[in-house]
Parts: C-alpha cells; sequence; structure tokens
C-alpha cells in the first residue's frame, strides 16, 4: 500500500525540485519511489536514468526495485555505488 | 528476521575464525596456477596494438595496406570492426579510438600475427595521419574557460553555464549551514592539496586468449576482476549475443579495481573473428601505464570550523578530479566521503568531474576516498596542532556513530569508527616514544563497501565432500573464506570443500569482485546454498527415518531427530547420507540467487611514525598500525593482509607514486623504474588490529575490507611528515624533491607542519 514518503535529496539534485532538500511523494516499493520522483520532478529523471542508489534507514539499496518503503522510514537517495 | 541480517544465535564459530592454510597457495607457490598469459591454443596468434604517440589529435588517416601484405599477418582491426551501436560507446571508444586519440597511449589499431615481433613489426608499418589538437593533462587547467577541449559534447544538466566544457558534471552533498558554522568556531582553517594520479600497480599485466568465430560464438580466457561483467561488454561491443560467448577468469595477479573493464579483450576477440583464429594479447607494462585505468589526480580545498575544546562546527570541501579522456571520475564518491567520519550539524561538499587528455580512470580500492580523506584528514590534523589537542581524543570527540547522521544523508546504522579510535589509542604503538626528525600521524577512512548480483552452487559429493562454484574471481582469499563460511555451516572440515571460480556458462550473473564485496556477498551466497543443501539432507534423513521433514534437524554436521514425535533415530552424518544420496532421491546441491544489499560499511584508523632526512627529503616509515572494523574476521590472515596491501600501496601513493606529463602530453614515467612502487625493503612491518564490531546485514556479521584500508594511508603519512619535517605537505607524492622543497620554502611552518 503506497504510503506519503519523506525523501532526502543530495545537493546537486535540489535544484530539479524547487531547492527542496526533502520532498514527498507516494511510494510502497522503490520502483514506485523513483518513478514518482520523476513524474513529480522531471528534472530529475536523467540523473535517476543514470542510476542512482536508496538509502533507508541506513541501508544502501542499489539494485532491489521491490524493496518495500513505508511512512515512517529514512529515505535518502544518493549516488549509485560501486567499488574497486 | 530478514533473510540476509546478522544471526547472533550464530556467535560461537568453529571453522570460521580459523587460519587454515590457502588453498590456491601451493599452485601460486609452483607456478602451476594459470594467470591470464599463461594459456595458449592451437594455431593461437599473437595480437598487437597501435597506440597513439600524441595527446589529442584528430585521426585523418589510417593505412594499413603496407602491413596487410605481409605474409605473418593474419587480420588488422580499426574502429570499423566494431558495432557501431554499442550501448558502452565510451568503454567501446577506449578500447579503440574513433574519430579521435584523446590520450597518449589510445589504441588506434591492432594486427594479428603468427608471432609477438611479427606483429609488433606490422605495427610499425601502419601509416596514420594525424590533425594535432591542443591537449590539456592538468586538472585546473582543464577548468579554465579557455582550456583545450577534450569532448566536443560537454557536460550534463548538472553543470552550471559558463563552465568550461570539460566539466563533465557537478555533485553536492550535505546539510545544515555551514557559514553559521564557522562563525560558531574558535579557529577556521582553509588549505588547498593535490595529489597525482596512481597506479593500481598490479604486476601481472593485463592479458587475454580469444577465440570468436564468424557466427558470433567464442570463448575468452582473461586476467580480469569480473568475467560476468566483461563478457557483457565484450558482446555490447562486437555486436554478439552475451551467452554465446563464454569466459573464463584466470588467475589474477592483483587488480585493485583497474581490471573491472576491458581494455585488450573486444580487440582480441575483434582480431580473431576477422582471422578466424584464437588470438592472445598480452600488455607490455609501458600499455598498462599509458593505456589502462591509473586513479583521478586531483586538487582539493577544504574548510574547516572547530572549537578550542575540539568540536567541529562546520567542515566545507571542494573537489576537482580528473578522470581522463571519459566523464565518470569517482568525485561523488570522494565528495560523499570527505566528512563521513565525522557528525557534523553543518557540512557542505562538492564535485567536479572533470575530463583531461589522459587515459580513462579506473576504479582504485575505495575511488575517491582516499584523496579526499587526504584533505580532511591533513586540516584537522593542523587543528589539533593549532590548538594542542590530541587527535585521536579530537577524532573520537567527532566521530560518527550509530544514529548520527551522515554527511552525505543518512542516520548510521551500526558502525564501528568509534572502536578503531579507541584501538589506535590503546595500542602501544600511540605511546612510543619518537626519534629526531620523526613524526606520527594519525588519520580515519571510510569505505561504503557494496553487494552486488551474486549466484552460487554447492554441489555434494558422495564421498562426503562439496564443491562450490563461484563467479567472483578470487583476488584477495575468497576462496579459502568462502571455504570457512561453508564447513562452518555444514559442520564438516574446511579441506573437504573446494571453492572455484567457474565460468559464464555455469552460473548465473555475477557481479564484479570489486566493492570489498566478495566476502560479504559470495559468502552470503554460500552459507544460503549450505542452508538450502542442509534442508535437502534433512528431508532425506526423514525420508530415511520416515518422520515429517521438520522434526529433523542439522547439528554438529549431522542430520537428528527433534521433537517429541521424532521417535529414536541414529543421527546421519553429512558423509552417510551424502554416500547414498544417488539411492535416497538423487543428487544434493544448494543454490542461492540474489542481490544482497546489506553491505556494512567499514572505517578504519591508521597510525603511522615517519623519519624525514632533512638533507636529502628523502623519508623511511619507521613503524604503521592499521586498526579497522572487519564485522567478522572469516579468515584473520587474509583480513590482515588486506589491511597490509592497503597500507602499502598508501605508502606508494603518499611517498612516490605519480603519473608524470610532459609539457608534449606524453607520459613520461611509464615503467616501474621510473614509476616507483614500494618494494619490501621500504615498508615496516604493518601492524594490525581487527575490529569486530558485526554487520548487522551479514548472517556472521562481515563487513567487506579490501578497500578501507588504502582510505587513510595518504593522510596519516602526510600528517607525519608534516610533524617530522615541520612543513604542512599538501601535494602528493610527498617525494624527496617536493619535501626539500618545502622546507626550502618553509611552506606551512606558521600552522607548525
Amino acid at each position: 500500500m503506497a504510503e506519503t514518503v519523506a525523501v532526502e535529496l543530495f545537493g546537486s539534485l535540489r535544484r530539479h525540485a524547487g531547492g527542496k532538500a526533502v520532498v514527498e511523494v507516494r511510494a510502497a516499493t522503490v520502483r514506485d519511489l523513483l518513478k514518482a520522483l520523476s513524474e513529480a520532478h522531471p528534472g530529475l529523471a536523467p540523473h535517476l536514468k543514470r542510476g542512482v542508489s536508496v538509502s533507508i534507514d541506513g541501508r544502501i539499496y542499489t539494485e532491489s526495485m521491490f524493496q518495500p518503503i513505508s511512512a515512517g522510514n529514512e529515505v535518502v537517495l544518493l549516488p549509485r555505488i560501486a567499488g574497486g | 528476521m530478514a533473510f540476509d541480517e546478522y544471526d547472533d544465535r550464530n556467535r560461537i564459530f568453529t571453522a570460521v575464525g580459523t587460519r587454515p592454510v590457502r588453498p590456491d597457495g601451493v599452485d601460486k607457490v609452483t607456478g602451476r596456477a594459470l594467470f591470464g598469459a599463461d594459456m595458449s591454443a592451437p594455431g593461437m596468434l599473437w595480437g598487437a596494438i597501435l597506440r597513439s604517440p600524441h595527446p589529442h589529435a584528430r585521426i585523418v588517416s589510417i593505412d594499413a595496406s603496407k602491413a596487410e601484405a605481409l605474409p605473418s599477418v593474419k587480420a588488422i582491426v580499426t574502429r570499423a570492426d566494431f558495432s557501431e551501436n554499442a550501448a558502452e560507446q565510451d568503454v567501446l571508444d577506449n578500447c579503440m579510438a574513433g574519430e579521435k586519440a584523446l590520450y597518449d597511449g589510445h589504441a588506434l589499431a591492432a594486427v594479428a600475427a603468427t608471432g609477438r615481433r611479427a606483429a609488433e613489426k606490422a605495427l610499425r608499418m601502419i601509416d596514420v595521419e594525424y590533425e594535432i589538437l591542443p591537449h590539456v593533462t592538468d586538472v585546473d587547467e582543464a577548468m579554465k574557460p579557455d582550456a583545450p577541449m577534450v569532448r566536443e559534447t560537454g557536460g550534463d544538466e548538472s553543470v552550471p553555464e559558463g563552465f568550461s566544457k570539460n566539466v563533465m558534471s557537478v555533485c553536492e552533498f550535505g546539510h545544515g549551514d555551514i557559514e553559521k558554522g564557522f562563525a560558531e568556531a574558535d579557529l577556521v582553517m582553509e588549505k588547498s592539496f593535490r595529489t597525482a594520479a596512481a597506479h593500481q600497480g598490479y604486476i601481472e599485466p593485463h592479458a587475454c586468449l580469444a577465440s570468436l568465430g564468424s557466427d558470433g560464438r567464442g570463448e575468452l580466457w582473461a586476467s580480469t576482476q569480473g568475467h560476468f561483467h566483461i563478457r557483457n561488454l565484450c558482446a555490447d561491443i562486437l555486436g554478439i549475443d552475451s551467452t554465446q560467448l563464454r569466459v573464463a577468469a584466470s588467475e589474477i595477479g592483483g587488480g585493485f579495481g583497474g581490471k573491472t573493464t576491458v581494455f585488450i579483450e573486444p580487440v582480441a576477440l575483434a582480431l580473431s573473428r576477422k582471422a578466424n583464429r584464437p588470438v592472445k594479447i598480452m600488455m607490455t607494462r609501458s600499455e598498462v601505464f599509458r593505456a589502462t585505468g591509473p586513479t583521478s589526480s586531483t586538487s582539493m580545498d577544504v574548510k574547516i570550523g572547530m572549537k578550542k575544546n575540539g568540536a567541529i562546527t562546520a567542515g566545507l570541501a571542494v573537489n576537482r578530479f580528473q578522470g581522463g579522456a571519459y566523464p565518470g571520475s569517482p568525485v561523488d564518491m570522494g565528495a560523499m566521503c570527505s566528512f563521513a567520519c565525522y557528525a557534523l550539524d553543518n557540512v557542505k561538499t562538492v564535485g567536479y568531474d572533470v575530463v583531461c587528455n589522459r587515459p580513462k580512470q579506473a576504479a582504485y580500492r575505495a575511488p575517491g576516498s582516499p584523496m579526499a580523506a587526504f584533505a580532511v584528514e591533513s586540516v584537522i590534523d593542523m587543528m589539533c596542532r593549532e590548538l594542542d589537542l590530541d587527535p585521536v581524543e579530537v577524532r573520537l570527540k567527532n566521530a560518527s556513530r550509530e544514529g548520527t547522521k551522515a554527511s552525505y544523508g543518512p542516520r548510521w546504522p551500526r558502525i564501528g569508527l568509534a572502536e578503531t579510535l579507541e584501538a589506535a589509542k590503546n595500542h602501544p604503538h600511540y605511546a612510543a616514544p619518537l626519534g629526531p626528525n620523526q613524526g606520527r600521524g594519525v588519520a580515519c577512512g571510510f569505505w561504503f563497501n557494496h553487494g552486488g548480483e551474486t549466484s552460487v552452487s554447492l554441489a555434494l559429493s558422495q564421498d562426503g565432500t562439496a564443491a562450490l562454484s563461484v563467479g567472483t574471481p578470487d583476488i584477495g582469499g575468497s576462496r579459502a573464506s568462502l571455504c570457512l563460511m561453508v564447513a562452518e555451516e555444514l559442520g564438516i572440515p574446511y579441506e573437504k570443500i573446494r571453492t572455484t571460480v567457474v565460468d559464464t556458462a555455469s552460473l548465473g550473473y555475477n557481479d564484479v569482485s570489486h566493492g570489498s564485496r566478495v566476502t560479504y556477498a559470495s559468502g552470503l551466497a554460500a552459507i544460503k546454498a549450505a542452508q538450502d543443501a542442509k534442508r535437502k539432507l534433512c528431508a532425506r534423513a526423514a525420508r530415511i527415518w520416515g518422520i515429517p521433514e521438520d522434526a529433523v534437524i542439522w547439528e554438529d554436521g549431522e542430520a537428528a531427530p527433534a521433537g517429541h514425535n521424532a521417535g529414536e533415530h541414529e543421527p546421519l552424518s553429512f558423509a552417510e547420507l551424502c554416500s547414498d544420496m544417488g539411492r535416497t532421491g538423487g543428487p544434493i546441491s544448494g543454490h542461492f540467487e540474489a542481490t544482497p544489499e546489506g553491505a556494512g560499511v567499514s572505517f578504519a584508523t591508521h597510525l603511522v611514525d615517519t623519519e624525514v632526512d632533512p638533507e636529502t627529503g628523502a623519508t623511511r616509515v619507521t613503524r604503521y598500525t592499521v586498526c579497522q572494523d572487519a564485522g567478522k574476521a572469516i579468515h584473520p590472515d587474509y583480513v590482515e593482509g588486506q589491511f597490509q596491501g592497503g597500507a602499502a600501496q598508501g605508502i606508494g601513493w603518499a611517498l612516490n607514486e605519480e603519473y608524470i606529463y610532459g609539457e608534449d602530453g606524453r607520459l613520461q614515467n611509464p615503467g616501474f623504474l621510473d614509476y616507483r612502487i614500494p618494494v619490501a625493503s621500504d615498508l615496516p612491518m604493518i601492524d594490525t588490529e581487527i575490529v569486530e564490531v558485526p554487520n548487522p546485514g551479514h548472517p556472521y556479521g562481515v563487513r567487506g575490507v579490501g578497500e578501507t584500508s588504502i582510505v587513510p594511508p595518504l593522510a596519516a603519512i602526510a600528517n607525519a611528515v608534516s610533524r617530522a619535517a615541520g612543513v604542512r605537505m599538501s601535494e602528493l607524492p610527498m617525494s624527496p624533491p617536493r619535501i626539500l622543497k618545502a622546507l626550502k620554502d618553509g611552506n606551512g611552518r606558521d600552522c607548525r607542519g
């Protein structure tokens, strides 16, 4: 069931969301979240398409489109995490 | 409990945490192990690659007719022999230039001939007409509005108007009000820093053997950190189906992030397709330096505000990383890592991804983080000196802890930074006396770690042994660690298990061995596959006993009846169940395929003593201690090895290693004589303290350890050298000439080194 989720954007994304550090969208999963963000803030779409990671309560999700999200979660958008 | 979470019922380990002999050790010391260049095939040709001597030039024409006329030459390829529709255009362009040569060493054409010398001779007979273009190799120069333009496309939508077209993207992180934070400080210091590009320095040059038919079916043997990934890249670049290309990973003589992509592999495949014979390519060391990924070189500004008691009130870092001729430097990772060690109310980091006429950077252990830490940890050290504060206590006072907000956004889960600082504070090293011209440096470091797509299979054998198949090349002892985790789950001896890195036709997709992910993700997968096999063994015992499956438990390597209604049955051992499995239901295997997402972040604190010779500027590292959170050390020898290896590479990066470009834009030192990595005699014994703060996202608490260990050394050594020399060193490497110059100039004496 989709709930209203507060999403923290990192600094360089904020200008695509009217300067807001935190935006709210309705989502039940990571996939919902990314879709809703693209629709609500089209300027974010190129970033999201290139790939992002999503931190949910401090755990970073890079591949899990169906990871559940609810209103009580701390959700932070991050650049896609990789490594060497 | 979620499937991949830390299981504190499993805290008493029997196999995990022991130090058995490594399974690949004998092969490696006797020469039986097969590395990239060790494979040959009947009818094999040798490939060689023609490379641009110019840092920036338009390719007007390539005339290979004289080379083609040589009887020994069987195929020549240029960009026209690769797929026009490749999705990974930058990867393709880096393997084989299109319209322009973008750096000294950029591939332009390749030859397959009957011998290596014949191929090299043929290269000299290829005529290339160039239109020389202006070049730029320095990150700050490349950011100037009038700098030579490396790529016509320019940056993405994140780059504000008016910036140089060499700025490909801009990122920013942080929270709070940094100006308010600086106003609250008793001391504000700011300084600029620079780091040179350093190469991963793996001892084994890139090598591969390729065979590709005109029907699009082929085989590839390569030294790589990720054979599934390079299969997909090669298939894309060559326009073939990925599953028609079977890739096997050789033993790997070092990668450190630099073997996570392709350089020669698509070229060898294209030559093979054209010649209809197997083709082997082996890079020279010069080619490795000129054409494979070093790190970014960087330019950074850091400003920090601090109270007299050591509390940091604000932090600002502006990082400029050049990533070679293509976008994608790890500046975003660097910007996220700059202040990750500290819980700050006011913090801002900015990153600029810049292109230059240099080879495309490739990942190098914790990409971006070591440079970022060098700048921030140096300024913290300067402030500790100025305020006469203990550098470990200041770091403890400001340390990120569970529940504090990371500088890049999220609140931390359970982390172990403070524990590494406490370990350093309590280590005898921290209180040991220093001699003349010696200084002690402290620095912390952070890396994210990564999960990634993972598939494994665990096949049980009739003789009571188990074969684990994985798709993550063993770059740091993972075969031993994986065997230990399976032994722990099954309750059978370590020696009864063999882990094999199998080819791409044998398992589902596996992400690259990067991001410190293998012991975490392949380990989690191995545990889950073993649990799957145990369930099947218990079911088999239940069938033998004629009782319900849920009335059987696995305990100490045996299936045993459990519960009031299970009845009296002699436990069945692993070996007994395996010996009869053909007649009790068929072969038993355990499987696991998933993308684990619980990789725990990792922190480290390093202590280092250096001695600087004021007459020569030479630095000797006299003592080094690494304290790092491993979550849970599966095979402590390998964990310590990762700690020591990161420190050793960091020592080289800090003191000697440097890509040196001339005014002509050509690399001046493409060899180990002029690009000096540390050898054993340059290093002290590197002491290690394994801190274990379990990762909640792994059944045994594992955190990756392969990358964090290279994050603190640049800063720790810079702090030690600066204290020893009495001048603040702000540019890496701190080579003798640079130290002598700083001593002569007295740079930073006012900030007491």
